[in-house]
């Protein structure tokens, strides 16, 4: 109960701080739209189905684009305000601490899901209808929740880097270029095909696919969530590596 | 001859200490892995869209990534200055403006090329396109031009980044507008009218032109206007951009915002 507490807690806590960051907050918002921009100009040279496949994959785009640098900068941050020391020697699991700081990044990521949709609608023409509405909201909480536990993962894999933030953007291209948010995987060479498969964001973004334009999301939930299940896993553990390393040679604060 | 000295010296030493994207850590991934991502982003797009060659999306998108180098490392190497607390003591030097702040440019010109020309040989390498010889040495030329002209804006940026907080969201939104106004996904004839016009004015906009043009085989003469339309919109924004730092800094010391964070 008191974990809930805490993630329910860290997690607003961090809506609140990362809505008033205009690095996070309006280019979080305004960033994606570019590239939406662009694949809509790209696309509505192709049939009407063609643009409400770039509208859906693009609106997705910027919740990976709010997690990715974000996430990537996240324990950096700590330590230059100097609250990292803190954070690791407070009595809750590090991992409680920061996974909801990963998952705040990533839901910031529904403004700009919502603000390109919007774009799309007033500038373009596209008219998304939900097929299912209850099925579509499911898989956008989901495919949020797998992308910040997928920022957890990154976040914790990068705390010995002191410029992590330019690992997680380099990020940003190839997770929207593999996981099918513009391109079908079918397009790309066999092997990176089993790539795009490890990766939640793939499976989220085909399940809100199939919820909108009418097909069964639920395989694909299940999958998204699994993933980002792991994801949270294999960061525990790293977590506890990190830590226990960082710990025995003093080098948390990288100083 | 103190100028010229504050001009190369002094600019290198500035882009030195203040632009540390630099480091390894940082230079690898972003002006080397990521634009070989963004051209391989929009070749597959338009790949998927079914329009425009893979030439078309390499040429574009190589020349347009310049934009990171040129308008961060400018911005960083003048407004920099603002958060290393050096500002003041900058400013308070009888030093000229104009190779204090210009002399700065070179080596974020030379960053930008060189930024450009290693997207277009790998990107182009890995998506397979094939540029004439005899058109290596006008694309270098064209590169160098585009990479002046989007140094330029950033110096515009850098001028505003004196005053406004948060420069890094500025230069990603100037980076931005550069990908969907200057036809280097796009071509500016399927643009709307307003948005090809505006084009015009951007760097980057007749520097791609001229570069897809070269790689079709065309010779450097018959793109001479664009270049030239290129190297023009350069120096245009590299005096606004002067002016803006000059007339920034007589706003800083009036409203005592030279250290503002």
């Amino acid at each position: 109960m008191r974990a809930a507490r805490l993630l329910a807690v860290g997690w607003l806590l961090h809506i609140k701080m990362l809505s008033r960051s205009s690095f996070n907050g309006v280019l979080g918002l305004v960033y994606p739209l570019f590239f939406a921009t662009v694949a809509f100009f790209l696309f509505r040279e192709g049939s009407p189905h063609a643009l409400l496949y770039a509208s859906l994959g693009a609106s997705v785009m910027g919740i990976w684009s709010a997690t990715s640098t974000a996430a990537g900068a996240a324990l950096q941050r700590e330590r230059w305000q100097g609250t990292l020391e803190l954070l690791v020697a407070a009595t809750a699991h590090f991992s409680l601490v920061l996974l909801p700081v990963t998952i705040a990044m990533s839901t910031i990521g529904l403004y700009s899901m919502a603000t390109t949709l919007l774009w799309g609608r007033i500038l373009f023409g596209i008219d998304v209808s939900i097929v299912h509405p209850v099925l579509f909201a499911a898989s956008v909480v989901a495919t949020i929740v797998a992308i910040g536990m997928c920022g957890f993962l990154l976040a914790v894999s990068f705390v010995r880097y002191r410029t992590a933030w330019a690992l997680g953007n380099l990020l940003e291209y190839p997770i929207w270029l593999i996981c099918g948010f513009l391109v079908p995987l079918s397009l790309f060479p066999g092997w990176v095909r089993p790539i795009s498969w490890m990766l939640a964001p793939t499976w989220g973004m085909r399940a809100i696919r199939e919820s909108a334009l009418g097909g069964s999301p639920l395989p694909d939930l299940g999958v998204c969530l699994a993933l980002g299940a792991g994801y949270t896993l294999a960061g525990v553990l790293v977590v506890e590596t990190m830590l226990t390393a960082a710990r025995s040679r003093a080098t948390v604060s990288l100083t | 001859m103190t100028g010229l000295r504050i001009f190369f010296i002094g600019g290198v030493t500035s882009y030195r200490a203040l632009f540390n994207w630099l480091s390894p850590w940082i230079f690898v991934p972003t002006f080397l892995v990521a634009p070989i991502f963004q051209i391989l982003l929009f070749v597959y797009i338009g790949r998927s869209a079914g329009v425009q060659s893979d030439e078309f999306y390499v040429i574009g998108n190589a020349l347009q990534y310049a934009a990171i180098p040129c308008i961060f490392a400018m911005s960083n190497t003048i407004a920099g200055e603002r958060f290393q607390q050096t500002l003041g003591y900058i400013l308070a030097t009888p030093a000229g403006r104009l190779p204090l702040f210009v002399g700065r440019s070179l080596p974020v010109i030379v960053n930008g090329m060189g930024v450009s020309a290693f997207a277009l040989v790998v990107g182009g390498a890995i998506v397979g396109i094939h540029v004439p010889a005899s058109s290596v040495g006008a694309l270098a030329l064209v590169i160098a031009i585009s990479a002046f002209a989007c140094t330029g804006l950033g110096l515009v940026s850098a001028a505003i980044g004196l005053l406004a907080r948060d420069t890094a969201t500025l230069n990603n939104i100037v980076f931005g507008l550069l990908l969907v106004f200057t036809g280097a996904n796009v071509p500016l004839h399927e643009l709307p009218g307003w948005m090809s016009t505006i084009a015009q004015g951007l760097p980057l906009t007749h520097g791609i032109e001229a570069a897809r043009r070269l790689a079709e085989g065309a010779s450097l003469s018959s793109v001479d206007r664009l270049v030239g339309a290129e190297a023009l919109v350069g120096v245009l924004y590299a005096f606004v951009g002067y002016l803006f730092l000059t007339a920034m800094e007589w706003q800083s010391r009036n409203r005592a915002t030279l250290e503002r964070l």
